[in-house]
């Protein structure tokens, strides 16, 4: 997974379709960006803090009874383990330093289950910017915990009313507030998605999680690789971050999106937030809304490198649905003692259900696990009821 | 899918060259008559009696008209341009629709369609060019297609006769202001501020600057557009511009249930104060 083509383009996908008052904004993050990637003192910088900070790297975790269970050998990539509790700080780190770099002092950012939105408030407190926050009043409502979090930690919580009233809406209402502030903000977009350069500076900031996991699970395996590695698709950073390590491997790639946002399998190419992508959209080209019982997978778009690899075959997508979603949640609590982000439960949510099926008996199964469940719990105990 | 009046069967399109827009010929003529430009911005389907507010506006005044095609995620516009997207697509507002009204209404005034790049996409560039053609509008501006991007479309705009209206922004300079003007047809719509449509209490301080950087790189006429709300910010854009398109203040007077008397002495009153220039 190398730079993309001319225009930011991944095959036919990607591209910049932003208005012409945020052209020359987009430029000046793909330049900044270029520059402070190819500069071995930012890499010291943010390779420190992620280590000194965010606690990388993170462990790569064998599932013994899980795997017994399955009849399948899986592995966890510990992104649970990172400070905040997902992988979304391995990209917000990178932005905030770029933020910095490009002379700028505040950043805004849109969240669906506020993991992003809890990540650049953290790191703009760490680095003394200022930070406001775009979520959707559907997602507040499902993630209240996240919302206080971010308030904590000096960030502005913005309410999103129009539209679907989650994380779509909230792009949209942060990429207005970018149009009007484009002089002293940086938006620190949250995945693979978005014009050029977003959808290529995310997965490099996110390849952390590819390149550690394969390393680790060499040393692990005796050079080996992993037969399968699944990670959870929303708009595709915790994917593209954990492909990227993986896509010169002979393991099989497979991205788990939701039942009621796959936009791989029911998506039409389409333009949405600035990338031709795939999109769930009707036939008059409206957008429609996706429906998930995890905020943080409830977009009806995804990354256009997705749609990419998806077109080539080098990756597949499959869905899990919110029923399987949740007996994953609680069988990876009670055979492995780890509570997951219900995000992340939907590559777990695939792997118990085609183990033995679509994954020989036997194989070794690579598991980004994106996030940790604390979020999450008070939402499943009053989906499946309990204490 | 409901399916607009196709060029069927038109097998050598129509060649323009840059020098035959429809649109700009029927704005030079006008400013070549001593006035300045009035483009009110009205969103198709936002209401039952939207064409009664775009015929109400021409009767007022208006020497073109954008008509808005609704769109579900409408990046580039404020709070009352979003509402009247959605009330257009509750009342299930869509682009053959629109084109359907317009082509039986008879404004009198050229016509540019104003739409997000999706639902053009999705009909097809070919098929959407096709069917603006077939419902005698005269231009289209797509917000979120810039220059870099437009290839595909403009080529298809190109052959149906359709003018592909460009915007210039405050944060546009150097050699990209050139770029951008060389491939705009019809006018050039300059931004007037860093920002979403919406009214606004002043005139952005940027917009004088930007259209003396169009002014420098093009004869094409200029409009000031975004923000635009009130006579005095008319005459004001209008001075250095040769005038202004005027959005959000006309659709929240309709939103509002003012309906084509309330166009019709807005648009009236914005003539009247760009006349006195
Ligand atoms: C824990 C976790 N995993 C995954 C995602 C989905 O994002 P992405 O597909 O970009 O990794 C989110 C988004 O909020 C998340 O919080």
């Amino acid at each position: 997974m190398g730079a993309p083509g001319p225009g930011g383009r991944f095959g036919e996908f990607g591209g910049r379709f932003v208005p012409e008052s945020l052209v020359a904004a987009c430029a000046e993050v793909e330049e900044a960006f270029k520059e402070a990637w190819d500069d071995p003192l930012f890499h010291r910088e943010l390779d420190g803090i992620l280590a000194d900070y965010g606690g990388r790297p993170t462990p790569l975790t064998e599932c013994h009874r899980l795997s017994v269970k399955l009849g399948v050998n899986v592995l966890l990539k510990r992104e649970d383990l990172a400070h905040t509790g997902s992988h979304k700080l391995n990209n917000v780190i990178g932005q905030a330093l770029l933020t910095k770099r490009m002379g700028k002092q505040r950043m805004i950012a849109e969240t669906g289950a506020g993991q992003h939105g809890v990540a650049t408030a953290t790191a703009a407190a760490l680095m003394g910017l200022e930070c406001a926050v775009f979520m959707g009043d559907v997602d507040m409502k499902r993630q209240e915990l996240n919302v206080y979090r971010m308030e904590l930690l000096g960030a502005e919580v913005h309410r999103v009313s129009s539209g679907s009233r989650t994380l779509k809406d909230a792009v949209n209402e942060a990429m207005r507030e970018w149009v009007a502030s484009v002089g002293t903000t940086h938006y620190c977009l949250g995945s693979v998605m978005g014009p050029h350069p977003f959808p290529y500076m995310v997965r490099e900031l996110q390849r952390v999680v590819g390149d550690e996991s394969r390393e680790q699970y060499r040393r692990l395996r005796g050079g080996a690789d992993p037969d399968v590695v699944v990670a959870c698709v929303g708009g595709g950073s915790n994917a593209a971050g954990t492909f990227a390590g993986f896509v010169e491997t002979d393991a099989r790639l497979v991205g788990v999106e939701a039942a009621g946002g796959a936009a791989i399998a029911r998506g039409i190419p389409g333009v949405l937030h600035g990338m031709h992508s795939r999109l769930l959209q009707d036939e008059e080209g409206q957008i429609l809304e996706a429906h998930s019982i995890s905020a943080g997978l409830d977009y009806p778009g995804i990354g256009p490198e997705h749609a990419h690899l998806a077109a080539m075959g080098r990756a597949t997508y499959e869905q899990a649905d919110d029923g399987e979603v949740l007996s994953a949640f609680r069988l990876l609590a009670e055979y492995e003692g780890i509570i997951p982000a219900l995000e992340s439960a939907h590559a777990l949510a695939w792997v118990v259900r085609e183990a033995g099926r679509a994954i020989p008996a036997g194989s070794s199964v690579l598991v980004t696990l994106s996030g940790r469940g604390d979020k999450d719990v008070a939402q499943v105990r009053a989906l499946i009821g309990g204490a | 899918m409901k399916v607009g009046p196709l060029p069927e069967g038109r097998t050598e399109p129509p060649t323009l060259d840059a020098g035959s827009s429809r649109l700009e010929a029927v704005l030079r003529a006008r400013l070549n008559g001593g006035s300045k430009l009035l483009v009110p911005y009205i969103m198709g389907g936002m209401s039952h009696d939207w064409l009664e507010v775009a015929h109400a506006a021409v009767a007022s005044g208006a020497d073109a008209l954008e008509v808005g095609i609704p769109f579900s995620d409408p990046m580039m516009d404020g709070p009352v341009i979003q509402e009247a997207a959605l009330a257009a697509l509750r009342r299930g507002t869509t682009l053959a629709g629109v084109l359907d009204d317009l082509a039986r209404a008879g404004i009198g005034v050229p016509i540019v369609i104003m739409s997000y790049y999706n639902p053009i996409l999705r009909a097809g560039h070919r098929r959407s060019a096709g069917m603006l053609a077939g419902a005698g509008v005269a231009g289209a501006l797509i917000p979120d297609l810039p220059l870099e991007e437009l290839g595909p479309w403009a080529r298809e705009a190109d052959r149906a006769g359709i003018d592909t209206v460009l915007m210039v922004a405050p944060s546009t300079v150097g050699r990209r202001v050139g770029a951008i003007t060389a491939r705009a047809r019809g006018f050039v719509y300059a931004v007037a501020r860093m920002g979403v449509t919406g009214e606004r209490a002043s005139l952005g301080s940027d917009a004088t600057d930007v259209v003396e950087r169009v002014r420098e790189a093009s004869d094409l006429p200029v409009c000031v557009g975004i923000g635009i709300s009130t006579p005095a910010q008319a005459i004001e854009a209008s001075r250095a511009a040769d005038g202004v398109v005027v959005g959000s203040a006309l659709v929240r007077r309709v939103l509002d249930g003012g309906g084509a008397e309330a166009a019709a002495s807005f648009v009236g009153s914005l003539r009247a104060a760009i006349d006195r220039i």
